[in-house]
This record gives C-alpha cells, sequence and structure tokens, in this order.
C-alpha cells in the first residue's frame, strides 16, 4: 500500500462525509451517534457508489455476456480485490463474500466442522464471545457430540491466558476467539494466541467484526485460518460480510449453500463445485453491497487506519477519563492500552435501558441491553450495560454531551 | 421525555409494594425479555374461589418493567383469575400513564406476559390432572 500522507486528523472534516451527522433527532437536539459498534454511519462515497452501480451499470454478474453484465462483474470483483487488500490477505480467491460476520461463522461451522469434527471432539471459544461465535458452536456441539471449553474472562476483563496454555493440552480441535470484545473493548493479544493454537494442532476462526473496522488487520501477520468481519461496521452497507479463509482449508470443504454460481457444472443427480471464491457463494449475491464494501474500504485507507485508531484511542481515553469521574459509575474492560472504543458501563441502581432512554432524549444514541454478549453479563452479574462505541467521526465535545446526559439521568432517578 | 420518568414510575422502581416471592403459591411463572436482558418472575396466591390473595414480583429490569410489574400486582388484587385473562395492553398503559415505543413497550408488557403465561400454565396443569 502507499504511504500515506502523515496529517493531523480533522475530525470535523471528516464529519461532513456523513450526512446523517448533520440532521435532528428531535428539534433543536441533535445526532450524537455512540453506537458504531452496534453499525457504523455510512460516508457519502459509500452512498454515492451503491447509487450510481444502481443507475448506470446493474446487472447480474459472470454469467451475462453484454456491457453491463461485464461492467457489474468488474467492479463486483474489483471490490473483493480492494478488500482482500484492505487486510494483506494473500489472494482474493481466499474472500469469501457473505452476509455479516455471523454467516461467515455459520458457513465455517456448517461446511468445515460437519466435515472435519466428529463425537467427542473440543472446540475452544471464550468468554467474551459475542453470540455469533457461540451459537453456531453450540449447535454444531448438539448434532455432532462435540465438547465446549471457554477461555476464562478476568475480573479486569482480559484472557486468561494461563488456563488457555492448560486448555491447548486438551487438544481443540477449534479455536473461535473474538479479535476485539464488542462489550469490555479488550483487543486481544492475537498474533501469539493464534501460534498456540496453531502449535496445539488447532484450526483457527478470528471473529474480526469489531476490529476490522477500527485498526489494521494485516491477516499476513495472524495465524488465521479464518477470519471474519462486516461491512456495515465499517462504512459500508449492511447484507455484506467477508470470510477469509486459508487456501487449502476452503478447498477441501464442502461447498455451504447450494445452487446457481457454485458449481462447475450441474447434471440432475449430482454437480461439481466451482473454484474459490465463488464455491461459497451460491445465488445472486449482494452486488451492490460488495460494490459499497470496496468504496468503504476505500474510503477508509485514504482516511488511514492508523489516523484512525490513534484518533479513536485518544478520544476513547477521554471518555473513560471523563467516565470515571462519575460517582456510582462502573466501566467494564481494560484499561485503555487493552482497548478499543467500546465503552461499556452500568450505573448503581439504574437500569441500563432506563439510562439509553433518557440519553436518547438528547439525542444521544447508545446501545442498552447485553450487546448479544448475555454470557458474559452473567459472569459479571450484571442484567446489562449501557454502551457507548467511538468510531472515526466522533468527537470530545459529543463525549461531554454524554456525560452531561449521564448526570441529566442520575438526577431524574436521584 | 419527562413525563416518561413521570414521578409514579420512578417511586415504583425505587420502592415497590409488590417485590418478592411467594412460598408456597398457586401460579408462579417466569420469563425474559431478550432483547434488553430484563427478568421477571410473579408468584400468586388464590382463595379457593379463584381470586387473588397475595402477588408478589421479583427479577430485574428497567424502571418501566419494574413499575408496571409493581402497578399491575396492585391493579390484580381481589380479581378473579378470569378477569385477569383479559388485561390488554391498554390496562397497562393505563397503570404507567404514558405512550411507549415498540421497544420500551415489551419491557412493560413483559409482567403482563409473564402473568398470563402462568395463569394458562396452570389451567393446563389441571386439565392433564
Amino acid at each position: 500500500m502507499a504511504a500515506k500522507k502523515i496529517t493531523g486528523y480533522d475530525v470535523n472534516k471528516v464529519r461532513e462525509d456523513f450526512p446523517v451527522l448533520t440532521r435532528e433527532v428531535y428539534p433543536g437536539v441533535p445526532l450524537i451517534y455512540l453506537d458504531s459498534a452496534a453499525t457504523s454511519q455510512k460516508p457519502k462515497a459509500v452512498i454515492k457508489a451503491m447509487s450510481a452501480y444502481y443507475q448506470d451499470t446493474n446487472a447480474n454478474i459472470h454469467r451475462g455476456i453484454h456491457k453491463l453484465a461485464e461492467e457489474a462483474t468488474y467492479a463486483y470483483e474489483s471490490a473483493r480485490e480492494r478488500i482482500a487488500a484492505f487486510i494483506n490477505a494473500p489472494s482474493s480467491e481466499e474472500l469469501i463474500f457473505t452476509r455479516n460476520t455471523t454467516e461467515s461463522i455459520n458457513l465455517v461451522a456448517y461446511s468445515w466442522g460437519r466435515a472435519f469434527l466428529k463425537a467427542g471432539d473440543r472446540i475452544l471459544l471464550t468468554e467474551m464471545e459475542h453470540h455469533s461465535n457461540l451459537v453456531p458452536w453450540q449447535m454444531l456441539a448438539s448434532e455432532l457430540d462435540l465438547e465446549l471449553d471457554f477461555i476464562p474472562v478476568t475480573p479486569d476483563g482480559l484472557l486468561d491466558l494461563d488456563i488457555y496454555e492448560q486448555q491447548l493440552k486438551k487438544g481443540p480441535k477449534l479455536l473461535g476467539i473474538t479479535h476485539m470484545s464488542n462489550v469490555l473493548g479488550t483487543v486481544n493479544p492475537l498474533e501469539q494466541i493464534l501460534l498456540d493454537a496453531k502449535a496445539a494442532g488447532a484450526v483457527t476462526l478470528v471473529d474480526g467484526a469489531q476490529a476490522a473496522p477500527h485498526f489494521q488487520v494485516d491477516i499476513s501477520k495472524l495465524a488465521a485460518d479464518f477470519y471474519a468481519f462486516s461491512a456495515h461496521k465499517m462504512c459500508g452497507p449492511t447484507g455484506i460480510g467477508v470470510l477469509f479463509g486459508k487456501k487449502d482449508l476452503l478447498e477441501k470443504m464442502p461447498p455451504f449453500l447450494g445452487g446457481g454460481e457454485m458449481i462447475k457444472r450441474v447434471e440432475l443427480r449430482s454437480f461439481k463445485t466451482n473454484d474459490l471464491p465463488h464455491k461459497f457463494e451460491a445465488g445472486t449475491p449482494a452486488i451492490a453491497e460488495a460494490v459499497g464494501f470496496g468504496a468503504a474500504v476505500d474510503y477508509l485507507s485514504e482516511l488511514g487506519m492508523d489516523q484512525i485508531e490513534r484518533h479513536e484511542r485518544s478520544l476513547t481515553g477521554y471518555a473513560i477519563e471523563k467516565l470515571s469521574q462519575i460517582s456510582d459509575l462502573h466501566i467494564l474492560g481494560p484499561d485503555i492500552e487493552e482497548k478499543g472504543g467500546v465503552v461499556a458501563f452500568y450505573i448503581k441502581d439504574i437500569h441500563a435501558h432506563d439510562v439509553a432512554q433518557i440519553l436518547d432524549s438528547e439525542g444521544i444514541a447508545v446501545r442498552a441491553g447485553h450487546h448479544c454478549a448475555q454470557p458474559l453479563h452473567t459472569k459479571f452479574d450484571l442484567p446489562a450495560t449501557s454502551r457507548a462505541s467511538l468510531y472515526l467521526y466522533n468527537t470530545r465535545e459529543e463525549v461531554d454531551r454524554l456525560i452531561d446526559g449521564i448526570h441529566k439521568v442520575k438526577n431524574i432517578f436521584a | 421525555m419527562d413525563d416518561f420518568y413521570r414521578e409514579l414510575i420512578i417511586e415504583r422502581y425505587k420502592t415497590p409494594h409488590f417485590r418478592g416471592v411467594l412460598d408456597p403459591h398457586d401460579i408462579s411463572y417466569e420469563d425474559d425479555n431478550p432483547a434488553c436482558g430484563d427478568h421477571i418472575q410473579i408468584d400468586v396466591r388464590l382463595d379457593e374461589n379463584g381470586i387473588v390473595t397475595e402477588a408478589l414480583f421479583s427479577g430485574e429490569g428497567c424502571a418501566i418493567s419494574q413499575a408496571s410489574a409493581d402497578l399491575l400486582l396492585e391493579s390484580i388484587i381481589g380479581k378473579m383469575v378470569d378477569d385477569i385473562k383479559k388485561l390488554s395492553k391498554e390496562d397497562i398503559l393505563e397503570n404507567l400513564g404514558i405512550e411507549l415505543g415498540p421497544v420500551r413497550l415489551k419491557c412493560a408488557l413483559l409482567p403482563l406476559k409473564v402473568l398470563k403465561a402462568g395463569i394458562y400454565g396452570i389451567e393446563k396443569t389441571e386439565r392433564s390432572d
């Protein structure tokens, strides 16, 4: 990739790229969007790319010989190449388009899991996984009679790596792990974790949904056999995500969904699968969404992932500092050194839903609930938390407004 | 919005009148609201005529769900089980005195859902006996 010019990060200029950020939520109440871990807002570049695709190109891909079909195919495949380059993947044929991270993980569980696992095999996950990296394995475990183990989370929100080393001795066939927790914000030290798993003979799968949007993911430096993420959390559209998979594994795996595009030849009673990556992309895919996803990674690359990470880190540090000063408010997860831009918190005796509702009246969008990580909340004995998640367009002024809003919550419940 | 957290709701959330568990009980049921992690259990005692004599709730949740449970239980003391079955969304909103969007409506209606499920559950048991 070309060297990025190191200039100051002008967040106000970045904000101009996001039309929704100018709207008012209620009359006279501007939007403060602190829910990007759920889904990010979309820049003009992405909205325009998708709109232009529908206005000027729109055709089905790969089959047609006509001009529009060729252009659509190019747009779709070019997006795949740019996304592969974005994570420094060795080749774009290892990048499969799916609906989202969840579908990517389900693809691995369904296809790889059913073909290569048998009764009594162990799968190692962590206690901080999102439901999307728990439930597919639970389903597979009950189908194939597998054993599930979980790397414990310490009270400071880190993985207990001593116990992990013990768990590896049981010979898990797969390690499924999140790159960054969507509740604790913990960025797991994956380089060593994955190397250890590989040394123990496990296949490795990483849920990168919260990582790829926020810092440079370099797949060539991670011993990840599978790496999944979604467009919509990184400035792209909903309805599209990717599964990166090592070629040798993908080639050995049976197909996931059957239908058009994933075949090379079909007879009445048999079929021959297509080459990678098409083997795993049955049916007409989300073409415009792929175009939007491509525009999103272009946008992020132009801003520079290093710059984005630096901005978010500084903002997260500021948010933690300010929130820590509020009495009866507790922040989940580790210190800033090991944390991304996700700040989940609870206020003594005030339910997270009430916090979110009152903040909403101030135009502040946060998330309340268990954030699809219910076992983690159970572990910390919390029914729900509020979560402010920060992204490349958020500002210190917005954090200040959040703090004001929380004081209002506390006054109402005082 | 300030209506939303009207005094009654905050007061019932902070100092509920019908909080606790009943053991023994004639009806007991619990359920969750998966969207937000609210959890409510309701225990009810009936007299020989099927009239509610005591009712308490336990569990945790937001101010809306907790206040809704408290006000609901207050409203059913002395009522026939058959009358409780007729309670609707409107009755709950009337108890709370607020309008609610679709997400928070689930919080408000969870106690009624639990109570009705308990009632229908007990009837099923009686029938199968």
